[in-house]
């Protein structure tokens, strides 16, 4: 739930094709390295999890509860015996699942709602209100009320959290269209006589694909931060599923003789959001450079 | 200018009109029954028609709509659910901690970020500069919560410099107040912070760029005075716009450090509202948040013809 759009378009930026991109300095750029590193190394984390000396991260053995790192449990247990080493690493798979979903979702709906309104002139008044309206609402506040009334499960927190973040990517969809109607090459197309659809992905839908994807890593960098502060406030995903911020809610009223249980998952959580939001960066610097002049 | 201001004011009808109709829709056209959900798993028949009938939904949708505004034309959100007592009752119980740590955050981010800022467009492509960018970077990345925990682990629970958590009003003494407001000051500041020193850097740069700067230069005006009388001040809207911004990434912060700090404002309530499942409180909340926001936007909007004579509407 970025609050702030990062990234406001310019217009005149011709998108390079995708070899010379990568010559040009993609796999070159130190925070796409970095932050691909970081993110394909935590993939392999999460999809490997059950192999990597794990046990079952809800097994409960009251008598090794709040016990310090030993050999069985690498890095101790919770309130419960349950092996932290265990549930961290498991953690990380809600983490990116969140991520990329609400990541996919809101492009996907922000494109096609800023398709059209930034396309059909009598809906792009009604669209915009509506966006501004929801803008306005906090996206936390917003994400917990939907929750509240529908019920935690992944399915609501992943949807509750896409929600607030929609209006910004109709926002940036909108004003790249905005200024692509007006090029010669699209008002061409529209005096031949090009059907609506047509331009819309042929000609205007290309533009959008930059942008997008550099907006796409910053939305899953501030979802997978909603999901831990839902998870956290107990407005999220259900306490027994291992996730950082359940994790770290558990972890609270142990704070002080044991501060581990909410450190670790919050070193995990800190990483994985910065390699996520290094990687944008990069990515706009390369992909996307009209808008490495804003910011 | 009051042709403006009028006109700036009726533009936030139909903004807050929409938040009014969306907090209406989402508790209607939620799937399922909600004040099922509502009265959670241990909720009797009695209980869900209770809740019910305190929401209003069993009445036709249009007549719970008329209802709904006519209400909160009126300044009435309601009453909670479970303590019976008026949101806008509890809402002003929990004011004077939020609005404390509000002003605090602000006011230090703002004196921290905005020389950070500066400094790094003026040492440009040095040290200083790549210092406060990747500070920026990791400030977007450290969630509130962590960082409150490591400041409590760090300064109260091993130094012991500062009380781990609480709140105490500010009639009971000004130094038991403020100390308790200096860790949840620097957690909810850091994103702030990292905001405004980026968009202070950028701006600063771009007006760097200028031909008046050289000249003020050229004509032996000092380096501090460039920077702050002609650099910071041709910059100054583009900043101040995101200090208004940035309030929304607060009020979210607002509701996990009072939460990591036991502080009783209104980002403790939100939660509680929640675990308690007392929806109108959280409709409450939801507006008057958005309220603040949406007004506090118009306000820096109308700074603008102040701060830049060039702007006129």
């Amino acid at each position: 739930m970025s609050v702030i759009p990062r990234t406001l378009p310019g217009a005149d930026a011709v998108p390079a094709p995708p070899s010379a991109l990568v010559r040009g300095g993609l796999l070159r750029h130190p925070g796409v390295l970095f932050g691909g590193a970081v993110l394909v190394l935590l993939a392999v984390m999460a999809v490997l999890a059950p192999w990597l000396g794990t046990g079952d991260p809800l097994a409960l053995d009251p008598v090794q509860r709040l016990k310090g790192p030993s050999e069985t449990y690498w890095l101790g247990t919770d309130f419960y015996g349950r092996d932290l080493y265990t549930r961290v690493v498991y953690g990380a798979r809600i983490s990116l699942i969140v991520g990329i979903t609400v990541a996919t979702l809101a492009i996907s709906i922000g494109l096609a709602i800023g398709l059209l309104a930034g396309y059909i002139r009598w809906l792009d008044t009604v669209i915009m209100r509506f966006m501004d309206g929801l803008m306005a609402i906090p996206g936390i506040l917003l994400a917990i009320a939907l929750i509240a009334l529908t019920g935690a499960s992944l399915l609501t927190v992943v949807v509750a959290i896409t929600i607030p973040d929609i209006p910004r990517v109709v926002r940036l969809v909108r004003s790249v269209v905005l200024t692509i109607r007006e090029e010669p090459y699209v008002q061409a197309a529209i005096a031949v006589g090009t059907r609506m659809p047509s331009i819309l992905v042929k000609h205007v839908l290309p533009n959008t694909i930059a942008p997008l994807i550099v907006q796409g890593t910053y939305v899953a960098a501030s979802a997978i931060l909603a999901e831990a502060i839902l998870s956290f406030l107990g407005a999220g995903i259900p306490p027994e599923i291992p996730t950082w911020g359940n994790i770290m809610a558990e972890g609270r009223v142990y704070f002080v003789i044991a501060p581990r249980i909410i450190l670790l998952p919050g070193i995990f959580l800190a990483l994985t959001v910065l390699a996520v939001n290094v990687l944008g960066d990069g990515l706009r610097d390369t992909i996307d450079p009209r808008m490495s002049k804003r910011v | 200018m009051y042709g403006f201001i009028a006109k700036r004011l009726l533009a936030t009808i139909p903004v807050m009109g929409v938040v009014a109709v969306v907090v209406f829709l989402m508790l209607r056209l939620a799937p399922g029954d909600p004040a099922a959900v509502l009265a959670g798993d241990i909720g009797s028949p009695d209980d869900i028609r209770r809740i019910r009938t305190a929401l209003g939904l069993d009445q036709p949708i249009h007549t719970q709509f008329f209802i709904w505004m006519g209400r909160l034309v009126r300044g009435d959100l309601g009453t909670s659910i479970i303590s019976s007592v008026p949101v806008t009752t509890m809402i002003g119980q929990r004011l004077e901690p939020t609005l404390a740590l509000a002003t605090t955050t602000i006011l230090f981010a703002v004196l921290v970020a905005v020389p950070l800022g500066v400094l790094a467009a003026w040492r440009h492509g040095t040290w200083v500069d790549r210092l406060v960018m990747m500070f920026s970077v990791a400030g977007f990345s450290v969630p509130v919560f962590v960082l409150g925990y490591a400041y409590i682990f760090g300064f109260a629970i091993n130094l012991k410099w500062l009380p781990v958590q609480g709140y105490v009003s500010i009639s009971e003494g000004f130094w038991p107040f403020f100390q308790r407001l200096i860790l949840p000051t620097l957690t909810l500041s850091v994103i702030y912070i990292a905001l405004i020193a980026r968009i202070t850097r950028a701006s600063v740069l771009e007006v760097l760029g200028e031909d008046y700067i050289r000249t003020a230069h050229a004509k032996g005006v000092v380096e501090r005075r460039v920077l702050i009388r002609h650099a910071l001040a041709n910059a100054a809207v583009p900043i101040v716009t995101v200090i208004g911004l940035g309030v929304a990434l607060l009020i979210g912060g607002v509701v996990v450090t009072e939460s990591v700090f036991n502080v009783p404002g209104l980002g403790r309530l939100t939660v509680e509202a929640v675990l308690a499942r007392d929806y109108p409180i959280i409709q409450g909340l939801i507006l008057i948040f958005s309220g603040v926001y949406v007004f506090l936007n118009l306000a820096i909007d109308i700074t603008y013809t102040l701060l830049d004579p060039r702007i006129r509407y």
